[in-house]
């Protein structure tokens, strides 16, 4: 009778935590009783996570481990601990305390004693190995007090890909223990000036700008443009393959559409008039950007294929730098309509304009996702600018940066946990990312001067 | 150990009902990539030994390639010379100001006569500002600058056609320090001639 009580219990667990938007559509096949998600004794500390090195074993056929494979073990292990930091939704233990526990054999022994001796509550084994065509990970999240593996997956991939393993672990982890969506396989955009090209048909001496992508770490950092002119302000599409950008290939600033994976070029905007600044619509199905093509910047937003331009904004003063609510249903702005610039909402059917700052100046207004309601900007503060965060709701006003450096165009994550921002606090201008609450700094770029970071989904 | 396996089992098909049903209602699917199911049980040790069901590929980090190149047009090498001593004086400009100076206007009228002399010459007025304010709201500024400049000229009889203008906003300052001494030098009006 008593076995009947726990398992009815266990089902309706099973039927909570099935709810949850963590399983995929297709109809599951067995699944053993639900082991609980780890976390810690008292109520409201974050779960301690121990993430030991992972196990490289022998590839198939082999009698020993080789370099290589230790090699991915160790990277894939590195990268995971970065990428459960970066959220700071788990307590890491110390790597010394971790190595005091002798090292699994393979990811289904685990000395649950010792890690509850350290108080962990759960800890991470996995394993690599070589296959004929490329690693196979193994990897199972136990959680320490239910001695049960709390998640388990395997993945397959070439060894190339040793940081997206761990990247993918990281997002599906944050993802089922903790319900968050995990950005460590997003990346940045961002215009850069480090191959030190020189802008032609100029007799000044001008370097030009290029269009930059990296990981949301830094890694990886890549060219994407080779235009020999000036390309800036670069904002990613919803679904990752493109990129919009305002080119002066064309001498005036006109708006570019990168299709990055096909290597293919799409000119969206035709003069006359400038230009740039392009911002995607949640959907992917619209972009909105600053023109002049009436002799005064106006707001626009057109579709995605270039037809039906519309005009948004009717003032004498400039309006520029828009950014989409998420719901794609208002656009915040910049206008300097009373004088100095400040931040401005309006619908996308071109109703309901208000002023939302009331800054010395303010600009580059980026407006968080789900589930936060704010819009960071630059606001400037003395000789430089810093970054602030409106919160729309109370209309409370948060600063960031305190004048390190100017601190400009911020762009939020997509999770609206981080904002990755452009300062010259460490001498030319870099990009970096924070916590939404400021703290949580990180260097993103250190070569040549970098500009305009955007942030994927 | 017969007894926890006909409990697993027991379990395994009770849950498999309500995950099946579950599934059954209609749940968005995540834009992610496709994930396996998670893994059969099996019941030889305390921790549940789980061979993964078919596992997951991790697709490969795709390669960009680079844009192609588009021919910006014709090379402006014959009119560097002319560029580089160049009879045309730019205009400069009060802090997040666009508005003409009377020594801009003077300046402006020294240019308008000799564009009057070289009938033929196009021009592109560059815009540009100092580097404080944002990269953005200088890129408008920059614009405004240029088109004051151009609205002046045009005022004086020469023909808007002839006459181009683009911001730089704070991009390409003509002087790299950090005082007011070249930030002045920064807030211009720039003309290049771009055809003759």
């Amino acid at each position: 009778m008593q076995m009947l009580h726990r398992t009815f219990w266990t089902i309706l667990a099973a039927a909570v935590l099935v709810a949850l938007p963590v399983v995929e559509s297709r109809p599951v096949a067995q699944q053993q009783e639900i082991a609980p998600k780890i976390s810690n004794d008292t109520i409201g500390q974050q779960p301690r996570l121990a993430v030991p090195d992972f196990l490289a074993l022998p590839a198939m056929g082999a009698a020993s481990t080789d370099a290589e494979t230790a090699d991915v073990a160790k990277t894939i292990s590195q990268v995971l601990i970065a990428d459960f930091e970066f959220e700071r939704e788990f307590a890491l233990m110390p790597k010394d305390i971790v190595s005091t526990i002798p090292a699994a054999t393979s990811v289904n022994d685990v000395p649950f004693d010792r890690w509850r001796e350290v108080n962990a509550d759960g800890v991470i084994i996995g394993s690599v190995q070589k296959t004929a065509t490329g690693v196979r990970i193994e990897m199972r999240l136990y959680s320490v007090r239910a001695r049960q593996a709390s998640y388990s997956r395997e993945y397959t991939g070439a060894i190339t890909s040793r940081r997206l393993f761990a990247h993918q672990i990281a997002d599906e982890i944050h993802q089922q223990q903790r319900n968050l969506r995990g950005v460590a396989r997003t990346k940045l955009s961002f215009d850069s000036d480090r191959d030190g090209d020189r802008m032609q048909n100029t007799v000044e001496k001008r370097t030009v700008k290029e269009i930059y992508i990296s990981d949301y770490d830094g890694e990886n950092q890549r060219r994407v443009t080779t235009q020999m002119s000036l390309n800036i302000t670069a904002t990613w599409s919803p679904d990752g393959r493109s990129i919009a950008y305002s080119s002066y290939r064309r001498v005036q600033p006109q708006i570019f559409i990168s299709n990055i994976y096909q290597g293919t070029l799409e000119e969206l905007t035709k003069p006359p008039g400038q230009n740039f600044t392009p911002v995607w619509s949640p959907d992917g199905t619209r972009i909105a950007f600053a023109s002049s093509r009436d002799n005064n910047f106006e707001i626009y937003v057109v579709n995605r294929d270039g037809s039906n331009a519309r005009r948004l904004t009717n003032s004498p003063g400039a309006d520029i730098t828009p950014t989409w609510s998420p719901t794609g249903t208002q656009i915040a702005f910049t206008s300097d309509r009373t004088g100095a610039p400040q931040i401005y909402v309006v619908g996308v059917d071109g109703l309901g304009l208000r002023q939302l700052t009331h800054e010395s100046k303010a600009d580059r207004a980026t407006w968080s996702p789900a589930p936060f309601n704010e819009i960071a900007y630059a606001a400037s503060t003395g000789p430089g600018n810093d970054i602030k965060v409106l919160e729309l709701a109370s209309g409370s006003v948060r600063q960031l940066t305190f004048g390190e450096g100017t601190n400009e165009s911020p762009c939020f994550s997509p999770n609206g946990r981080h904002i990755a921002f452009s300062s010259t606090r460490s001498g030319k201008t870099q990009i970096f990312t924070m916590a939404r609450d400021g703290k949580d700094l990180r260097q993103v770029t250190r070569s040549g001067a970098n500009y305009h970071p955007n942030w994927s989904n | 150990m017969q007894r926890m396996v006909r409990h697993s089992v027991w379990v395994t098909a009770l849950v498999m009902t309500v995950v099946l049903t579950a599934a059954a209602c209609k749940k968005k699917a995540p834009i992610a990539r496709p994930t396996a199911p998670p893994a059969p049980p099996s019941s030889t040790n305390t921790v549940p030994a789980r061979p993964p069901a078919p596992p997951e590929a991790v697709p490969e980090v795709a390669i960009v390639p680079p844009e192609p190149v588009i021919d910006s047009g014709a090379s402006s090498g014959s009119l560097d010379e002319l560029n580089r001593n160049s009879p045309l004086r730019p205009v400069f400009f009060e802090l997040d100001s666009s508005d003409l100076s009377t020594e801009g206007q003077r300046v402006l009228d020294g240019n308008a006569a000799i564009l009057k002399q070289h009938g033929t010459w196009t021009i592109t007025i560059e815009g540009h500002c100092d580097e404080r304010g944002s990269a953005e709201y200088n890129l408008a500024l920059g614009e405004r600058r240029a088109l004051s400049a151009r609205a002046y000229l045009i005022s004086l009889g020469l023909p808007a056609d002839r006459l181009r203008t683009v911001s730089y906003g704070k991009e390409f300052p003509f002087d790299p320090g950090h005082e007011e001494g070249a930030y002045a030098k920064n807030r211009r009006a720039h003309f290049v001639i771009t055809a003759k």
